[in-house]
């Protein structure tokens, strides 16, 4: 490469300079612009071009509620931190690291507390994991038909989160016999608390303190925030500050009041903490438009809380028929998967739909299924099929 | 010595089994907790009454601060206004419009005394004294019928309140449908 090249390339940074390496070798160099481009930046920012974003609705109390990750815009299975859904229940507190601290107390021989300098000396572990509100697609129980996949599935999220298993916590505290259960508890205004059976917890529970290679942001946990794979989204309580091991839950609010789903008979779920299997197609999707007849590429995200996507099958005749979509690899428990499957589109109108199955054998229902087995009250745990109806002018609806 | 007050006699974790793990600890990173650190963030109440605080209140005591810290947004009698009602439902969660409150929906009274100290007024927690937090519970249960207006919560009556919907809940017993669900229903096609 001559010298004036080099420039040209070294202005579109490292990334760049791969790129017109090899673009030299083809004779595509100058098509390079000509005048110089931005100065390095300290923290990367996206393109002024991209403009996916959070949902973030009108609320007269702002700091409860929700905000969705736009999933249509989100390629492969990670969800960027920064787009990744929030649900707050008192806002989102602002904690300095170097005051915060872990303590692990209850039914244990010796009860600790922990910096967060300390958290970091312990041994860690790295894992991609999806989180899903409980009440994500919720409104589809009494109204079915959300308009697009942020509306409609938005509550979910995936990272890869780094932290300290549970177990090295507890196992450092000594366990009595007594131990059955573990309550943790948030540092945000209403120090919000779950119980969780100690069984899951030593099993896989993380104390993360970064996702996707930084620390968590201030709206999912900062500094500290507990992961359950695969349980429902508020088991993994954000600012964390207390674990508690006891013998019993302790029937918090959210597992009481909310987060219980309500059955036909007036009686209600409770402890309901498995994501079931669920997946979308996200594009096509609704309030899109195809340009018109010809190739497509179907693609949508899978996941179950009860282990890997085993299967994901798509129908493009309204579920007449299906046909199994290309998975992702590697498919990890309690993460997104991503499907794909190419597609000509005649240009008629269709019904487009897909099922996951995960590997419990467990096949994601319809609408009429699940409604059937648990009427329309239950707020909680959707995970009903999405059908897509691409109208003949291209545009994609909601059905 | 401290720690006698709050931990198990160490002859239990030898005989412990089961859930029960590791012995030692393995890095000694971490400062031991002392019972000041716990006690200062333990404000947990378990369904049976433990780690209830001293103090009492009635409903008749609970008014007044219901009134200042809680009625802008729960109403006057608790009938909700911008934020959920406290009272009312019993009898609708079998019907298409369910109204889950304390009364008709919450399986413990305990969990009551704990919510509203931790976490209200929602924005001021922590403002109000025990005695004022036992009767303001007080007040909603009351209102929902469920005790006397002169009725003294504390941490020996509260646990006894016997709840509307405490038998309401059920275990998890999903999947319950897909193809290995485990009660085989018939199913409308
Ligand atoms: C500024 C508004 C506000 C004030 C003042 C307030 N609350 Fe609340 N309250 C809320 C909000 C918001 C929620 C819902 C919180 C959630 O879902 O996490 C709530 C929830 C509750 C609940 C749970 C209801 C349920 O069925 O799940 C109870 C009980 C409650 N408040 C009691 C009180 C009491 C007692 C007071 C006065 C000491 C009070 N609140 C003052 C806003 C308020």
């Amino acid at each position: 490469m001559n010298r004036r090249g080099f420039i040209k390339a070294a202005s579109f940074g490292a990334a760049g300079l791969t790129a017109a390496c090899s673009r030299a070798k083809t004779g595509v160099e100058e098509e390079l612009p000509s005048q110089l481009g931005a100065k390095l930046s300290a923290y990367g920012e996206r393109s002024k071009h991209e403009t996916a974003k959070r949902l973030v609705p009108e609320l007269k109390r702002p700091e409860i509620g929700s905000s969705t990750t736009p999933l249509a815009e989100t390629e492969g299975i990670i969800t960027p931190a920064s787009l990744h859904f929030e649900r707050h229940h008192a806002g989102v507190p602002q904690i300095d690291p170097a005051m915060h601290t872990l303590l692990v107390q209850g039914l244990v021989d010796r009860p600790v507390v922990y910096t967060m300098a300390e958290l970091k000396r312990l041994p860690s572990e790295s894992h991609i994991y999806f989180v899903e509100c409980s009440g994500n697609s919720g409104r589809e129980w009494k109204t079915p038909g959300a308009g697009d996949v942020q509306k409609g599935f938005g509550l979910a999220s995936c990272s890869e989160w780094t932290g300290v298993p549970v177990r090295v916590l507890l196992e450092e505290a000594g366990l009595q016999k007594e131990a059955k259960w573990m309550l943790a508890e948030g540092a945000d205004a209403c120090k919000m608390f779950r119980s969780l059976p100690l069984e899951k917890v030593l099993k896989d529970g993380l104390v993360a303190y970064a996702q996707n290679g930084e620390a968590i942001r201030p709206s999912q946990g900062y500094p500290l925030r507990l992961i359950v794979p695969g349980y429902e989204g508020n088991t993994n309580v954000k600012w964390l500050r207390q674990l508690k091991v006891v013998d019993q839950p302790y029937m918090a609010k959210d597992e009481t009041s909310k987060y219980t789903d309500l059955l036909p008979d007036g009686r209600a779920r409770q402890f309901t903490f498995e994501m079931d299997a669920k997946s979308v197609i996200t594009h096509p999707s609704g309030g899109r438009k195809l340009p018109g007849p010809g190739f497509y590429e179907i693609r949508g995200l899978a996941w179950s809380g009860r282990g890997r996507v085993e299967k994901v099958e798509v129908s493009v005749d309204g579920g007449a028929t299906w046909k199994a979509a290309q998975l992702q690899e590697p498919r990890l428990p309690m993460a997104f998967t991503r499907f794909r499957m190419p597609w000509e589109w005649a240009g008629n109108e269709v019904q487009i739909v897909s099922r996951a199955v995960d590997e419990t054998g467990y096949v994601q229902p319809s609408r009429e299924e699940l409604t059937d087995a648990r009427g329309s009250n239950s707020n909680y745990h959707y995970n009903g099929r999405k059908i897509w109806r691409i109208a003949a002018d291209g545009e994609v609806h909601s059905v | 010595m401290e720690r006698c007050t709050v931990f198990k006699p160490a002859l239990l974790v030898l005989l412990a089994a089961g859930l029960a793990i590791a012995q030692s600890p393995k890095t000694k990173v971490g400062k031991p907790a002392t019972p000041a650190d716990i006690a200062q963030r333990d404000h947990f109440v378990s369904p049976d009454g433990e780690g209830l605080p001293p103090g009492k209140g009635s409903a008749a005591e609970g008014k007044k601060i219901y009134e200042r810290r809680c009625a802008e947004c729960h109403g006057s009698q608790g009938q909700g206004k911008d934020e959920a009602p406290l009272v009312g439902g019993q009898g609708t969660l079998a019907t298409p419009k369910p109204l889950k409150t304390v009364g008709s929906y919450w399986p413990y009274a305990t969990i009551l005394f704990d919510y509203i100290n931790r976490a209200m007024p929602f924005d001021n927690p922590g403002l109000l004294t025990y005695d004022q937090v036992y009767a303001v519970s007080a007040l909603i249960l009351h209102w929902n019928g469920i005790i006397g207006e002169h009725d003294v919560m504390d941490a020996s009556t509260l646990p006894k309140v016997s709840m509307p919907n405490r038998d309401g809940f059920v275990a998890d017993d999903r999947p319950d449908t897909g193809q290995i669900k485990k009660k085989a229903k018939p199913r409308a096609k």
